[in-house]
C-alpha cells in the first residue's frame, strides 16, 4: 500500500490532466488553476529537501574525518552565512547578500564556465585528429561559425558571415528539428510510461 | 577602498579557479566547494520571497486561506525522505509533482513533434526550405533502427548523419564563442578592474 496508493494517485491525476488538456471546460481550468496553488506550495519544501542533503552530505564527510573533509567546511559556511545575509539584510542592491553575489558567486560561476573555453579547444584539437570525413565537416562547419560571430571573419571575407548565417538557418535547423521531434517523441513515450504505472523510479 | 577590496576578492577566487588550468590543487578546491556553498545559500533567500511568501505566508496567514496548510503539511513530508521508517510518506509530495506529467504527453506531441513538423514540410518554395525538409527527413531515418542502413537506404541515412555532423559543429561553434566571451570578461575585469592595465 505504500506504493500502490502514491501510484494511484499519479495516474488518475495524470488522466485528468489528460482530459483537461483536451476539455477546456470550465470546470477542468478551475482544477488545474486550484493544482496549480498546491504544487506552488509544496514546492518551497522540495529545495528545503535539496538544502538538507547538501547539508547532510557535508556533515557527514565532516563527522568522519574523510579526505579533504575541511572543504566541506567551507561549503556550510558559504551555504550558511549566504543564506543568512540574505534573512538578515535583505536581498536589495548593496546589502551583503549582493556584495556576496557579485563579488563571490557571479565571478567564480563566470571563470568556471570559461574555464570550458580551454577544454572545448582541447577536444576539437581531439576531434581533428580523428581525421575522418565527418568530424572534417564538424570542425570546418564550426571554424565558419566561430568566424561568422567576430568581425575577424566579416575582414576575411564578406562569404564568411553569410555562410555562418546559411548554415545555422539551413543544415542547423534541419538537424536542431530533428532532435526536436525525437526529444518530443521520447518525452512523450516516457510521460506515456509515467501514467500507465509502467515507469515507477521516482518513487524510490 | 570597499572597491578595491570587492575586487581583491573577485580576482583571487577567479584566479584561483583559474589554477585548475595548471592541475587540480587546494586554491581550486577552496573555491569550488565555497561556489557550491554560496550557490545554495543565494537560492534559499530568493526562493523564500518569490516561492515561500506569495505562496504560503501569504494565503495562509494573511489571506486566511487554511486549504493552503494541506499541501504545505505535503512539503513537510519531503523532509521525512532523511527518516529510515517514515521515508516512504516523502512519496506523496513527489506524486503531487508528478501528476501534471498527464498534460505532458498531448504538449509534448504537440509542440516537439506536431509543430516541430509542419514547420518542415510548410512552405517548401525555394532551396532552403527543401534542404531543411531532406535533413530533418533524413536525419530522422538515420534513427530508425528497425532496418539495417545499407544500400540505397545506407545512402539515404548518410545524408542525415551529414546533416547531423554540420549541426553539432555549429552548435560548438556557438558554444566556444560563448566561452570565449566570458573568458574576455574574466580576463578584462582582472587586467582592467583590478589591476588597473585596461582603460
Amino acid at each position: 500500500m505504500k506504493r500502490q496508493i502514491p501510484l494511484a494517485i499519479v495516474i488518475t491525476l495524470g488522466f485528468l490532466f489528460v482530459i483537461h488538456t483536451f476539455v477546456p471546460h470550465k470546470i477542468s481550468q478551475d482544477f488545474y488553476d486550484w493544482f496549480q496553488t498546491w504544487i506552488k506550495a509544496i514546492s518551497p519544501f522540495a529545495v528545503f529537501l535539496g538544502v538538507m542533503s547538501l547539508f547532510n552530505v557535508h556533515r557527514t564527510k565532516i563527522s568522519r574525518r574523510v579526505p579533504n573533509w575541511q572543504y566541506s567546511v567551507i561549503t556550510l559556511i558559504g551555504l550558511f552565512f549566504t543564506a543568512f545575509a540574505g534573512f538578515m539584510w535583505g536581498t536589495q542592491e548593496g546589502t551583503p547578500y549582493m556584495w556576496l553575489f557579485t563579488n563571490v558567486q557571479m565571478p567564480m560561476s563566470a571563470t568556471m564556465f570559461s574555464l570550458l573555453a580551454f577544454y572545448i579547444a582541447s577536444a576539437a584539437y581531439k576531434a581533428f585528429r580523428a581525421r575522418s570525413a565527418e568530424a572534417t565537416v564538424l570542425l570546418v562547419a564550426a571554424i565558419i561559425v566561430m568566424l561568422g560571430q567576430v568581425s575577424l571573419g566579416a575582414a576575411i571575407t564578406k562569404w564568411i558571415p553569410e555562410t555562418s548565417r546559411w548554415i545555422l538557418n539551413v543544415p542547423n535547423l534541419a538537424a536542431k528539428r530533428a532532435i526536436m521531434i525525437g526529444v518530443g517523441l521520447g518525452m512523450t513515450a516516457t510521460s506515456l510510461k509515467i501514467l500507465l504505472g509502467i515507469e515507477r523510479t521516482y518513487l524510490g | 577602498m570597499y572597491e578595491t577590496i570587492s575586487n581583491f576578492v573577485a580576482a583571487f577566487l577567479t584566479l584561483s579557479i583559474f589554477s585548475f588550468l595548471y592541475k587540480d590543487n587546494p586554491f581550486y578546491k577552496f573555491a569550488e566547494h565555497l561556489l557550491v556553498g554560496v550557490s545554495m545559500g543565494y537560492a534559499i533567500p530568493v526562493l523564500y520571497e518569490n516561492v515561500f511568501i506569495p505562496y504560503v505566508y501569504i494565503p495562509i496567514f494573511l489571506n486566511h486561506d487554511f486549504i493552503i496548510i494541506i499541501p504545505s503539511l505535503l512539503g513537510v513530508l519531503y523532509i521525512l525522505r532523511f527518516s529510515k521508517n517514515l521515508s516512504w510518506l516523502a512519496r506523496y509530495p513527489i506524486t503531487f509533482t508528478m501528476g501534471i506529467v498527464g498534460m505532458g504527453v498531448p504538449l509534448s506531441l504537440h509542440t516537439s513533434v506536431l509543430v516541430q513538423m509542419r514547420s518542415a514540410m510548410l512552405p517548401l518554395d525555394n532551396i532552403n526550405t527543401i534542404l531543411i525538409f531532406i535533413g530533418t527527413v533524413t536525419i530522422l531515418l538515420y534513427f530508425y533502427f528497425s532496418k539495417a542502413h545499407r544500400g540505397i537506404y545506407g545512402k539515404v541515412t548518410n545524408m542525415g548523419i551529414w546533416f547531423m555532423m554540420i549541426g553539432f559543429g555549429a552548435s560548438f561553434g556557438y558554444t566556444v564563442m560563448a566561452r570565449i566571451s566570458l573568458l574576455i570578461g574574466r580576463i578584462q575585469f582582472l587586467l582592467g578592474d583590478w589591476l588597473g592595465l585596461i582603460k
